[in-house]
Order: structure tokens, then C-alpha cells, then sequence
């Protein structure tokens, strides 16, 4: 059998690890990875990066969900291979450069979106995409774009309240 | 709850990827969007030997509509499939279920294709694949073979794609003029697996009566299950029934249905609560569907 590297056009280092590049937050970082590193694993423990929060670790929780070209994915669902190449935000990417947070953050803070913490990283960013796609959605809609992140604390409610204010926060901004 | 190791290449064609399938064998997986294979890998419920990742087969990104067909290639992620109008207009059923596909993060990575390589019983696109009676692709580096959805599937999460094959393309037929379709299910919350679901196939014949009427069952079998229902609510056959109803007896066809599934129970239901489900559903996706085809007949 061929080897990996052979096939694949991806440089192997040494048996079994492979080096790829990845743009997070803006910033250039390249990484010796084997091919069962997770995304999620490869920003957390390769890249320190541990905004992005592991839960379940099979795609139910949402937490670990970043954006990918600027699509919402499960990290925790896709191998830092497959991500080679790919722009990648995180959690510590989304607060303006001057640390000022974003319309979806200040929107959590206002509506009191979160309680312990934990799945916020997830919630924030599939918000963020969502708004992006769909800038001034309804009630049902805003359920619609968190339906696949789970929160032990909120009950929903706050968080629902902050996909509208979000949107309401961006509209503001833009006029 | 990380993948156990496995040999990796991510091929940039098609030609090539056939031929690391080849090398690889009984070893070798396909990775696409991966929505169902890294959680297996994750929960170490499937240990293959080597990754076929073809996430840069670009030219398999594709959904079209030629020849009276939908084409998906095999990167096409659902939430393109869903998104696109020409699909939507040309075969109303793919939309309605893809909808119905877990959540819509779920949907950027996932691939229509890859979901019904997959097989599972639960999954909304292989009930439309057998419903519509479409075809899958594969090709291998010995050529391209084409299978039908009814000997696609072989049983839970199996499907008829050799080891060292690669399935690059589903084809759909689209909606005939005189049809409509429709999606309904249960789940326990929204984007869950399917408690039980029913897609439904309505035709009707120039005087509006049902003319055909057929359903597909998803989470009561191993494999997608599709149930004729054209005699039960009154269509075709002698047409003594369409005269009666011109909507037609669904709460008998949603009998008939009741009596054919035999679901099991687990965690999320009873074999009974499922049976129930059957039919209730098949009355409201009846429903649905004629109604979409009467309105696609007015207009």
C-alpha cells in the first residue's frame, strides 16, 4: 500500500503526523498533528486555546461548534487534517480588536444569557453565523439557529432573548 | 471518547481516491462530512484501518437538475442542498425532509450522500432515495456501477457500496406534474433522531381523484420501508373509492400502515407507540401531499 503521505499531497513529518497550517482568529498557526487529532483538541491542547469547550464529544452539546470559512461547525466532529488550509474562529476571536465584545456577546451580557459558563463559547458563535445568515429573525427562527446547542443552566429563555437583541444590536450599530 | 489511530490520505480526485480505496480494502472508510462516522470513530464503535478523506474533491460539490433528475455529488453538504431553489422547485420532498436533519450545524458539515451511504434506519434521505426510487453512483477503479435504491439498502447502517468503492452521486427523479409530497415525524425534541417519520407520495389522475399514493417509513425497519397506499385511500383500482372521498380515506390507509410496520422498542419508544405514530403520520403526510398536489395542479 501506497503511503499516506504519497496519496494524500500532505507533507508526513514522521510516521503518522502531519503538519498543516491554520488560520485562527486572523493569525497563521502550523501544527504537527496525527490524523486522529480532533479540531477541537488541536485549538485546546496544540494551540492553548481553551475558549473552545468540550462536552459530549460526539456533536450533541454544541459547545466545541467554531466557525470554519466562516460556516458553523462541530470542532469536535472534524479532524484538525480535514481543517488544513481552513480559517477558523473561536470564541477569543469574536470581541473587536479593541476588546470591545461583539453585538452577540454584549447581547448575552445584557439579556443574562449565561449562568455557568460552559456551553456560552458554542452558543456565541452559532449565533454569530446565524445572524450573519439570517440578520433579522423571528422567535421561532432564533429557536430555529439554537436548536442544536444544549445549556444545563438557562432554561433557553435569556438566550433566546439574546439571539433577538443581538440582531437588535447590529441593526443599531449599522445605522 | 477520541478516535482510535488510523492511516490517513486526503486525495485531491476522484481517480485518485479509487485508487487508495483499492489499496486500502476491507481497511479503507470514506470521510465526508463525517456527522456520523467521527461520532462512531469518537465512541470507538467503528475502528477502521484508513481515513479516504474527500474533502478537497471539489468537483463532487455539486447539486443539479438536468434530464429530469436531481444530481447531488458527494460534497455537497445538506444546508447547500437545502438552500438551493432550482432542487426545491424541481423535487419539493428533498427540502421538506432535509429540514428534518438534525440541526442546522449539523447540516454545514454533513452530506447529503454520505447520509445515505450511511443507511441508518432513521434517516430522512434514505427514506426519500427509496421512496423516489433513485440511484446511487459508485465508482471504483474499475469503472462506475449505478445501483437502485431498492437494492441499495441491505440492512441497518448497510449499504451496497464495496470497500474499495467510492458513492460519488445520488440522482432523484423529480416531481411529476400531478404529484405532491410531504414529510411528517416524531421526535423527541427537534432535530432528534426520528421516533417514527412518513414520507408521502401522492399522484392524481385527471379528475383529481389519487390516481397513486405511496409512503415511506423511517425508524419501524432495518431498512427504509415503503408501503403502497393508493388501494386504501380510495385511488386507482376500479376507482369505486374516489368517487366516495375526494380526499380521499387516509384514516384507512393509516390503518393499512398501522398493520405493516412491525417497530421495535427502545430508550426513545415502544414497538406500540411506534405502530401509533405509523399511522397517525401517514394520515397527516397524506394529507400534506395532497394538498401540495392539488395546489401544484391549480397553479
Amino acid at each position: 500500500m501506497a503511503s499516506a503521505s504519497d496519496q494524500s499531497g500532505m507533507t508526513q513529518s514522521s510516521p503518522g503526523l502531519f503538519d498543516i497550517s491554520l488560520i485562527v482568529n486572523g493569525a497563521l498557526q502550523t501544527v504537527r498533528v496525527p490524523a486522529r487529532r480532533l479540531l477541537s483538541d488541536c485549538l485546546r491542547h496544540d494551540l492553548l486555546l481553551t475558549g473552545t469547550h468540550v462536552g459530549c464529544e460526539h456533536g450533541v452539546c454544541g459547545a466545541c461548534t467554531v466557525l470554519v470559512d466562516g460556516v458553523a461547525v462541530r470542532s469536535c466532529l472534524m479532524l484538525a487534517v480535514t481543517a488544513d488550509g481552513a480559517r477558523i474562529t473561536t470564541v477569543e476571536g469574536l470581541a473587536e480588536p479593541d476588546g470591545s465584545l461583539s453585538a452577540v456577546q454584549q447581547a448575552f451580557a445584557d439579556c443574562h444569557g449565561l449562568q455557568c459558563g460552559f456551553c456560552t463559547p458554542g452558543f456565541l458563535i452559532t449565533i454569530t453565523a446565524g445572524l450573519a445568515e439570517n440578520p433579522d429573525p423571528s422567535l421561532d427562527e432564533a429557536r430555529e439557529i439554537i436548536g442544536g446547542s444544549l445549556c444545563r443552566c438557562t432554561g433557553y429563555q435569556n438566550i433566546v432573548k439574546a439571539v433577538l437583541r443581538a440582531a437588535e444590536l447590529k441593526r443599531l450599530a449599522e445605522q | 471518547m477520541k478516535p482510535p489511530p488510523f492511516g490517513y490520505s486526503r486525495p485531491e480526485s476522484v481517480a485518485e481516491a479509487v485508487a487508495v480505496l483499492a489499496s486500502t480494502g476491507p481497511d479503507g472508510k470514506v470521510l465526508a462530512g463525517g456527522q456520523s462516522l467521527v461520532p462512531l470513530l469518537n465512541m470507538r464503535l467503528a475502528t477502521p484501518g484508513h481515513l479516504v478523506d474527500i474533502n478537497r474533491l471539489t468537483e463532487l460539490a455539486y447539486v443539479s437538475v438536468a434530464g429530469g433528475h436531481v444530481m447531488i455529488g458527494a460534497l455537497a453538504r445538506h444546508a447547500q442542498v437545502l438552500a438551493d431553489p432550482v432542487v426545491a422547485a424541481a423535487q419539493p420532498l428533498i427540502a421538506q425532509a432535509l429540514r428534518l436533519v438534525a440541526h442546522p450545524v449539523i447540516r454545514n458539515r454533513g452530506t447529503t450522500v454520505g447520509s445515505i451511504v450511511h443507511a441508518d434506519p432513521s434517516g430522512e434521505m434514505t427514506a426519500v432515495l427509496a421512496l423516489l426510487g433513485g440511484t446511487v453512483l459508485l465508482a471504483s477503479t474499475g469503472g462506475e456501477r449505478s445501483v437502485s435504491a431498492e437494492d441499495f439498502f441491505l440492512g441497518p447502517l448497510e449499504s451496497d457500496v464495496r470497500p474499495d468503492e467510492l458513492a460519488t452521486q445520488v440522482s432523484l427523479p423529480v416531481l411529476a406534474a400531478r404529484a405532491g409530497c410531504a414529510f411528517a415525524e416524531v421526535s423527541r425534541r427537534s432535530g432528534d433522531y426520528a421516533v417514527c417519520g412518513v414520507a408521502a407520495l401522492v399522484e392524481l389522475d385527471d379528475a383529481g381523484g389519487i390516481s397513486r399514493a405511496r409512503a415511506a417509513y423511517l425508524s419501524v425497519a432495518g431498512t427504509p420501508l415503503i408501503i403502497d397506499l393508493t388501494e386504501a385511500c380510495g385511488g386507482a383500482a376500479g376507482g369505486a373509492g374516489r368517487a366516495g372521498g375526494a380526499g380521499g380515506d387516509l384514516a384507512a390507509a393509516g390503518r393499512l400502515a398501522m398493520a405493516r410496520v412491525s417497530p421495535g422498542s427502545d430508550l426513545h419508544a415502544t414497538a406500540a407507540y411506534r405502530r401509533h405514530l405509523a399511522g397517525v403520520l401517514s394520515e397527516r403526510a397524506l394529507a400534506g401531499a395532497l394538498a401540495h398536489a392539488r395546489g401544484r395542479s391549480d397553479g
